[in-house]
């Protein structure tokens, strides 16, 4: 059973759909590869982090299936090294980093600010070529065996020690960090120049504010990580010694420079997720959100805060006490805008007339798997707990809460709210809740006994383990599977229904904000006329709070 | 519409431009354009930064290697190199200027003699370069022992001089040395092709007080290369110079 | 078009001559030893330098405050990680252990 399309005024969802649209302009793969319409963009971002997701994926998969049984028997260590690793970096790199920003970011942002294009439509194409560039890159070398460094590429086993192609897959990287550099300019300058007459600051969607913060994000942090993996490739190569100590370099100076970048970038991982449950809370609860500017701030909060706990990273690598003192502090401060968040979305939804369509599954799921994935940061970030589980499966089962609990989980129910918007076409609410149910299910199997087994002692990169540890990790094997088939589903209903699924017309949500203001799927320019904004995104007028506040009043 | 990849928006036979379609004026398209440029400088900051940032930690550590290495760089000659880039910092200016009163002629002139100081900076480099590769100071596998010990009584004793770190340490020194210059100088030869194609398009006739853009912007990127030399001139090159 | 007015070149000459003072200066400071003040004496000068490129050249007493803004947030950025490292550097101090029974 399908969601009766609510469509505009004049006409039917046959007749939305017919109109020329952005997807029937043109056709050829010409027109698709060269485009410069940002909505194209976006769907060949889209269909280049999915295939990354599926080549990560399946290094998860081989991990788990290694992990079933306590002694190394499906391959061998140095094998697993680098299985590990590879699922690190795809994952990181060419998933998590781009995907919210680089797909719905790119199909969004002008939409939201009543723009036609992003301000420069050439270099955003050129992102998603120098994207696939440097992905390229890492392709090769993991067909000729990938990396071993784990995906942090701790000195001097990097540079000097590992005998894998430590420089090919470094030079993706470094490659690919220009394409986020590329979007993240075009974002800052767009929302700041092209927002639509009577498009002031505070009625923007608090996904163009968490996007906005994210791109101030990538903008000081990526040139870091580009300059230290160029120096690792450097040192790799004509052994020079910045990092080496045998060669008078400092190891932890490594480790500094690394963590100042990839510690921002989970927040370039989380910002655009929260920006996305900001959506979906608000229109799925058809309620303004609550406290818009607190979480407004919150955003540009998170962003500068998160430039300055990096340290929290380097607590047993020989940083001073006094260093990581100031770290642990900073590391629970940058917790408080998180929490902000959390509460405000929790004070929306209350009192909410919320309607439990798939898109505010994911953002309810994001909001508990989250705050634990958050809570066990702050336990992290605690100088007491943290050298206990320090390179155990307690930090695994952390990151993992927040980046697939929480930036997974927003990116799917973000792909499940706007695919009317980008495609006109409505998918099955059967599958599509049956795919969260199992990703929820699954996710939790998974990793909450990482939890456990790291608190027990179970340490990270390690392909065999003492028996003891069995259990839960069959357990969170299974959970893999089940994840693993959640994942699956929704590439096959979406690819279903882009043949198949019924029209949705122009606003099957009845969301009120600008970028449903035109037709689903849009038109090239995006909007027919230049839209002028006279009230913010979540002005939602609803009968039973109306009649409430009417009666109240008529008491007086 | 015709838009050429450096030059967008497009003159009609009156003189008046129209901005790029997503742009609704060409103000605009100016405003965005020139935040874009210092955005991308920001991010300039942060790659030097980087490697700025490892220096001052290994300057730190190793003060007295630092100070012996970096007196083997050749001063007159980096500081002659400082004076030539700044001087094309001021013939990028006056091209700008050219622009915004309209003088044709002069923008060429200016940018092509922005182009010919920028290459005598590489040609120096160059000469510097192989200087170090005579004399063995290129780190890597062919760094040779480094004998020079300094006179002054504040730095090395002598018998850290002989101990075989104090040569990874004067190592490290070069290491940073030939990194940072190399990528200067790399953003250089980027910038003097820019200005070609610059040059190119203004003999052409591309540029007036009513557009003049990519002139900015490339200035901005010419002047930002200019302050880090600004600052890579003292900290490599005068760190030894009163010990001798 | 030009909303800003265009700069007397004798202010560019003037900014030229002012930063070849600055090099020569920073040359002649090197000479001699300040002890802790050489590096200080040095970036003084350099920070001089950078300011008059990006003030007159740059022209950043012309541009808007979100451009002045960008400018500053990105050498503070680089200030902040410079300082944030040798925070844990410069509180790294050699430990001397007692010796049982000395």
């Amino acid at each position: 059973m399908d969601i009766a399309p609510v469509t505009s005024t004049a006409e039917t969802a046959e007749t939305a759909f017919e109109r020329p649209n952005y997807l029937n302009a043109a056709y050829g793969w010409k027109s698709w590869l060269l485009t410069l319409d940002h909505k194209r963009i976006a769907i060949l971002y889209l269909i280049s982090v999915t295939a990354f997701f599926a080549l990560g994926g399946i290094f998860a998969g081989l991990v788990r299936l290694e992990l079933l049984t306590p002694e190394g028997d499906l391959m061998g260590p140095d094998t697993y090294n680098r299985v590990f690793t590879m699922h690190g970096i795809i994952m990181v790199f060419f998933f998590l980093i781009p995907a919210i920003p680089a797909v719905l970011g790119n199909f969004l942002v002008p939409l939201m600010v009543g723009a036609k294009d992003l301000a420069m439509p050439r270099l955003n194409l050129a992102s998603w070529y120098v994207y696939n560039l440097g992905g390229l890159f890492t392709l090769w070398s993991i067909v000729h065996g990938g990396v071993d460094t784990g995906w942090t590429f701790y000195t001097p086993f990097s540079t000097s020690y590992s005998n894998t192609y430590v420089i090919s897959t470094a030079l993706g990287i470094f490659i690919t960090g220009f394409s986020t550099i590329f979007t993240a300019l075009n974002f800052i300058i767009t929302i700041h120049r092209m927002r639509a007459p009577g498009l002031s600051w505070f009625r923007l969607p608090l996904f163009i504010w968490s996007t906005y913060a994210t791109s101030l994000i990538i903008m000081l942090g990526t040139p870091v990580i580009a300059i230290t993996i160029l120096l690792v490739g450097l040192e790799r190569g004509f052994h020079i010694g910045i990092f080496d100590p045998k060669l008078g370099g400092d190891p932890v100076l490594f480790e500094h420079m690394f963590w100042f970048y990839s510690h921002p970038a989970v927040y370039i991982m989380i910002l655009p997720a929260m920006g996305v449950v900001s959506e979906l809370v608000g229109h799925f609860a058809r309620k303004k959100v609550f406290g818009y500017r607190v979480v407004a701030f919150a955003s540009v909060a998170i962003a500068v805060l998160g430039f300055l706990v990096w340290g929290h990273h380097l607590f047993v690598a020989g940083e001073s006490v006094y260093s990581a003192t100031v770290f642990s502090v900073l590391s629970m401060l940058v917790a408080v805008p998180s929490a902000v968040k959390v509460f405000n979305w929790t004070a929306t939804l209350y009192e909410g007339s919320i309607s439990y369509q798939t898109p505010i599954l994911y953002a309810l799921g994001f909001i508990g798997l989250f705050t634990i994935g958050g809570l066990t940061g702050v336990m992290v970030a605690t100088l007491g707990i943290d050298p206990h589980v320090h390179d155990t499966y307690f930090i695994v089962a952390h990151f993992h809460y927040v980046m697939v609990g929480g930036t997974i989980m927003a990116y799917l129910g973000g792909l499940h709210y706007w695919w009317p918007k980008m495609t006109g076409r409505l998918y099955s609410v059967f599958f599509s809740k049956l795919s969260a149910l199992l990703i929820f299910v699954g996710f939790n199997l998974t990793f909450f006994p990482q939890f456990i087994l790291g608190y027990l002692g179970m340490p990270r990169r390690y392909w065999s383990y003492p028996p003891e540890f069995q259990v839960l990790n069959v357990l969170s094997t299974a959970g893999a599977t089940v994840l693993g088939v959640g994942y699956l589903l929704p590439i096959c209903y979406f690819a279903w229904s882009l043949k198949y699924g019924a029209k949705s017309g122009n606003n099957p949500w009845g969301a009120v904000s600008l970028e449903w203001d035109t037709t689903s799927p849009p038109p090239t320019e995006n909007f027919y006329t230049t839209p002028v904004v006279t009230h913010g995104p979540y002005e939602y007028v609803r009968e039973d709070v109306h009649n409430r506040l009417t009666q109240e009043a008529n008491f007086e | 519409m015709n838009s050429t990849p450096l030059v967008a928006g497009h003159a009609h036979g009156d003189g008046h431009r129209h901005p790029a379609h997503q742009f609704e004026t060409m103000e605009q398209q100016k405003e965005t354009s020139t935040l874009g440029m210092w955005l991308f400088l920001v991010t300039e900051i942060m790659f030097f930064g980087g490697l700025f940032t490892a220096y001052v930690i290994y300057r730190n550590m190793y003060p007295a290697a630092f100070a012996a290495a970096s007196s083997t760089l050749n001063v007159p000659l980096g500081a002659a190199n400082t004076a030539v880039l700044i001087c094309s910092s001021l013939t990028m200016a006056l091209a700008i200027r050219s622009a915004q009163v309209n003088q044709r002629k002069k923008i060429v002139l200016f940018l092509l003699l922005t182009m010919v100081l920028g290459t005598a900076f590489l040609v120096v480099k160059g000469f510097e370069y192989h200087d170090k590769f005579v004399e063995s100071h290129i780190p890597g596998d062919k760094f040779k022992p480094f004998n020079f010990v300094l006179e002054n009584e504040h730095e090395a004793s002598v018998a850290y001089a002989a101990d075989p770190l104090y040569q990874r340490h004067a190592e490290i020194f070069f290491s940073l040395y030939f990194i940072m210059t190399a990528i200067h100088a790399t953003h250089m030869i980027i910038g003097i092709a820019i200005l070609a194609v610059l040059a190119f398009y203004s003999r052409r006739g591309k540029f007036d007080s009513g557009y003049y853009n990519p002139l900015e912007m490339t200035g901005l990127y010419w002047h930002f290369v200019d302050i880090v030399w600004i600052f890579l001139f003292p900290l490599l090159y005068l760190l030894g110079a009163h010990t001798k | 078009m030009a909303e800003h007015h265009v700069t007397p070149i004798r202010t560019y000459v003037y900014v030229f001559l002012a930063l070849l003072v600055g090099t020569g200066l920073t040359v002649l400071a090197a000479e001699f030893d300040f002890g802790l003040f050489n590096n200080f004496i040095a970036m003084a000068i350099a920070i001089t330098k950078a300011l008059l490129v990006l003030y007159f050249f740059m022209e950043l007493r012309q541009s808007t405050r979100m451009t002045a803004l960008t400018a500053a947030a990105g050498f503070f950025w680089l200030v902040l990680m410079i300082g944030l490292f040798l925070m844990d550097y410069g509180t790294r101090m050699a430990v001397v252990l007692p010796v049982p029974g000395k």
